[in-house]
């Protein structure tokens, strides 16, 4: 039938738009030449001149260490904050819950900015000036909101009445939130970790406002080196990333499939 | 020899957003006694059980467990333990992870519980489910389960919400046989919430009835049943059919236009009152005999008995009766004084 | 179940990285340090009214509107066809789709340098075929071909979670009472999908309003953006207190705007987004 062609012809179509220049990038972080216009010949110099920068080896642990601790420093607080909020009642929870969503719906330049002014300012006081450790703070900043968010959602769906039976055969509240409330809750735990992991290592704006002139992330350097123009250093960069992505995705979709044969799809 | 009752609530009062769910509450519960909340839905028995459980904080009054205030002791100190109508079983634990939840807690060692465990799966019928996830569990096992992992700490006390609502009919019947002989066999108070008025009457030995927050009436069923205070109780319990009345003078009362003989005394001259006679107890006579003449209106086959309206001086009568008269035929009706029951009215929406 | 304690190391967390510096926001928008000490004032704010700063603002709302039109016209054909029966089930497609939003953004937009640069691929593609050389960097279209592309997942994925979920049966009824394709669209498809095509022209606009790596990056050092003026404000000229007028401004304009879509999209209780 027609439509179905149509349809298939479409789909290509973006795919290929989707994937034109990380294939292009992918393809000429081989090319001999600098420029992007002539294939030179094949070669693997511009991922040892990479590997040698110190720069972007300093970068890349700032950008994983950042993304580690902030997540999981994140994960910890906005889940026993999801648990609070849960249980608040309706105006101080729509406060709390408006509040929260702010650094999610605020552009991440005002965030990025507005924290800025914050670590300026308190620096006569605390004498810490912007650096790896205020990058790190405002990872976590805009990290809970969204671990807080994947978390809420399953604790709206307990059953109220699994706490209370935990209560009643002898568990302190503290016993009852470990052994039953936590494990019901882990799904949405997970997803927060993860979620707030992948923002903060594709995070540019806001680190780029709160870290100082030293340090750098994955994203700040390939934008201070993009500003300068093309170099195929970013390329080699790019398909390693590029690789590393594809693979992480193939092997969570394996592992998915195989745990849950009718799993739904829409892997995020 | 009159004991401490086990458990005993004074003066309970509670409010939940400006509606009182309990007004004044005095109840006490003996020791090994079968005791059912009975209701309609709001009449605040749940609530009730949650204040003996401990999940909720009475507004005023005070709770005392084996003559000692409970009222501020949160549910995981209380020696009771609840039966959920939902059953709310852990679902990330097998059964007899379930079951041991709080005798892990007791922190008692493995091989007592597992001895436990296996002893109770064995009183509820569910021998050999402990490896079972709470998913594969029909209904009614997962009713058992959340029974046995209730009765394994040796509770005083046990309270039920409703357990059984969600179950089949027959399957119902089974379990509050079930229950019944597991209470006799323990030798626990069970405290037991319902709204199904024959379930309340099978099982009990004591029955509370309740409606809007306040105690109607407390008995045994058998005199809840013959001897019902009020014309809700009545109503409630059993089929009844309610007739205003007035009472002429001891024993003597006119409704449905005539003067009946009766067997109540107390009331002042010409009082207004409600009348109920049990559907059972009017007997069919051929016309003629008998107070009331009337029409059969309806006949519907229960297996039991036939039950019938017959429509007399603008009363829609309902008969229990193993006779049967068809639809149309003329019939009479005659009430024994002692059928007759005379309840002050009462001001019942 | 005192549990709402275990909120307060967030509730102390909010109150020092998300309330103060917002309140700084607010003092370095309405006030001007003086010989005379620190007075109130709306002068930052106004400054943003003169024609320069405006007409960086109302390019940046044009680009952002151009680009979430375009990504809504592309995307929705995506969404479904990505959603109709042949493909629902083909996951692999699903994770294809997803992959590129995965990679750094910043990449992605260098990746669009390198395609339209002088010299670059499509210049060499022109140059194949005797066209002459054409230089699409740092024009507009870059920039709104540079947020298309990073955006347009944003606008697929929620109106292809609506689609998904979608009863299929309704088709099928709409079907059986006479509607051809077209019609089903128009009258069924659509208007169901609204909420998600809310949720996605939100998730397109607010980030390319806001963006200054795009323009930085593909529209070249002089093309400004509200984005980019901001970030000079406060990188290169140092009057912190425009650049936080500006952030403030830009700020209650996405808020407002948020809470105009809230009232379409229903679906947005207070639990997740995704």
């Amino acid at each position: 039938m027609v439509g179905r062609v149509i349809k298939r012809i479409y789909l290509y179509l973006i795919f290929l738009f989707l994937y034109a220049p990380i294939i292009m990038l992918v393809v000429y972080s081989f090319n001999e030449s600098r420029s992007m216009g002539r294939w030179s010949g094949f070669t693997l110099k511009w991922y040892a001149e990479l590997f040698k920068d110190t720069e972007v080896m300093r970068a890349l642990y700032n950008t994983l260490a950042i993304a580690i601790l902030s997540a999981i420093i994140a994960t910890v607080i906005g889940t026993a904050a999801a648990i609070g909020i849960h249980e608040m009642k309706r105006i101080k929870k729509a406060i709390v819950m408006n509040l929260t969503y702010l650094p999610v719906i605020n552009p991440d330049i005002v965030t990025g900015v507005s924290l800025m002014l914050l670590f300026v300012f308190t620096k006569p006081f605390t004498g810490m000036g912007l650096g790896f450790f205020t990058m790190l703070l405002a990872h976590i900043t805009f990290n809970i909101p969204y671990v807080i968010l994947s978390v809420m959602p399953k604790l709206k769906q307990l059953d109220k009445h699994i706490y209370e039976a935990a209560l009643d055969l002898g568990a302190t509240p503290f016993y009852a939130l470990r052994k039953i409330i936590i494990p019901q809750i882990m799904p949405g735990i997970v997803t927060g970790l993860l979620l707030a992991f992948t923002l903060s290592i594709d995070d540019f704006v806001i680190s780029f406002f709160t870290t100082g002139s030293g340090i750098s992330n994955i994203a700040i350097y390939v934008y201070s080196m993009a500003r300068r123009g093309i170099n195929p250093k970013i390329n080699a960069l790019s398909t390693i990333m590029f690789v590393t992505v594809l693979a992480l995705l193939i092997v969570v979709n394996t592992r998915m499939s195989r745990d849950n044969p009718k799993a739904k799809e829409g892997v995020r | 020899m009159p004991e401490e009752p086990i458990i005993r609530l004074v003066n309970i009062s509670k409010n939940f957003d400006g509606t009182e769910a309990l007004k004044d509450i005095n109840l006490y519960i003996r020791k090994n006694e079968f005791l059912t909340l009975l209701g309609p839905s709001g009449c605040g028995k749940t609530t009730t059980l949650r204040i003996i459980a401990g999940f909720e904080r009475p507004d005023s009054g005070t709770v005392y467990f084996e003559g000692k205030d409970i009222t501020n002791l949160p549910p995981y100190k209380r020696k009771v333990n609840t039966v959920f109508q939902r059953y709310a079983l852990f679902p990330h634990m097998n059964v007899a992870e379930n079951i041991a939840f709080g005798l892990r807690i007791k922190k008692l060692d493995n091989k007592t519980i597992e001895r436990k465990v296996a002893e109770v799966l064995e009183l509820v019928n569910l021998k050999g489910f402990e490896k079972r996830s709470v998913e594969s569990l029909s209904g009614g096992q997962q009713q058992r389960v959340a029974i046995a992992r209730a009765l394994v700490n040796e509770p005083e006390v046990l309270l039920l919400d409703e357990p059984l609502g969600a179950l089949d009919l027959k399957l119902r019947k089974g379990m509050q046989n079930e229950l019944k002989r597991i209470q006799k066999m323990l030798g626990i108070t069970f405290v037991y919430v319902t709204h199904d008025q024959e379930e309340a009457l099978t099982m009990s030995d004591t029955i509370v009835v309740m409606k809007d927050g306040t105690i109607q009436q407390i008995g045994t069923p058998e005199m809840i049943y013959n001897e019902p205070k009020n014309a809700f109780v009545a109503d409630f319990i059993g089929e009844s059919n309610i007739i205003p009345g007035r009472m002429l003078k001891d024993k003597l009362v006119y409704f449905a236009g005539h003067e009946f003989e009766c067997v109540d005394t107390g009331f002042e001259h010409n009082e207004e009152v409600d009348v109920v006679v049990r559907p059972e107890d009017i007997k069919l006579v051929p016309t003629g005999e008998g107070m009331l003449q009337g029409e059969v209106e309806s006949v519907t086959f229960k297996g039991v008995h036939y039950e019938m309206i017959v429509r007399s001086e603008g009363i829609n009568w309902m008969i229990h009766s193993t006779l049967m008269e068809p639809v149309g035929s003329r019939i009479g009706l005659r009430i024994l004084p002692q059928d007759i029951h005379i309840m002050k009215k009462v001001a019942i929406k | 179940m005192r549990r709402t304690c275990y909120a307060y190391p967030y509730l102390v967390w909010m109150v020092i990285f998300i309330v103060v510096p917002l309140f700084l926001l607010l003092f370095y928008t309405f006030t001007v340090n003086t010989a005379e000490g620190i007075r109130f004032t709306l002068e930052h704010i106004k400054r943003i009214w003169e024609p320069i700063y405006l007409m960086v603002l109302l390019r940046s709302i044009l680009l952002a509107l151009i680009c979430t039109v375009v990504c809504l016209l592309i995307g929705y054909p995506v969404a479904l066809i990505l959603s109709s029966k042949e493909y629902s089930q083909n996951r692999v497609l699903a994770m294809l789709f997803v992959i590129p939003m995965w990679i750094n953004f910043l990449v992605r937009t260098y990746a669009w340098m390198s395609l339209l640069g002088k010299n670059g691929v499509i210049d060499m593609v022109m140059n194949f075929l005797r066209l002459p050389s054409i230089q699409l960097l740092y024009t507009d279209q870059a920039v709104v071909l540079g947020m298309v592309y990073n955006f347009l997942p944003f606008m697929v994925l929620p109106i292809y979670s609506v689609l998904a979920k979608m009863d299929k049966s309704i088709i099928e009824a709409a079907q059986d009472l006479g509607a051809d394709y077209i019609t089903v669209l128009k009258r069924v498809i659509i208007p169901l999908s609204l909420p998600g095509v809310i949720s996605g022209i939100t998730m397109v606009f607010m980030p390319a309003v806001t963006t200054f790596i795009i323009s930085r990056l593909l529209g070249g050092g002089q093309y400004i953006l509200i984005g980019n003026l901001i970030e000079q404000q406060f990188i290169v000229v140092g009057d912190w207190n425009f650049g936080s007028a500006i952030s403030f401004v830009l700020m209650v304009i996405i808020l407002i705007t948020m809470g105009i879509m809230r009232k379409y999209d229903k679906e947005y209780e207070g639990g997740a987004i995704w």
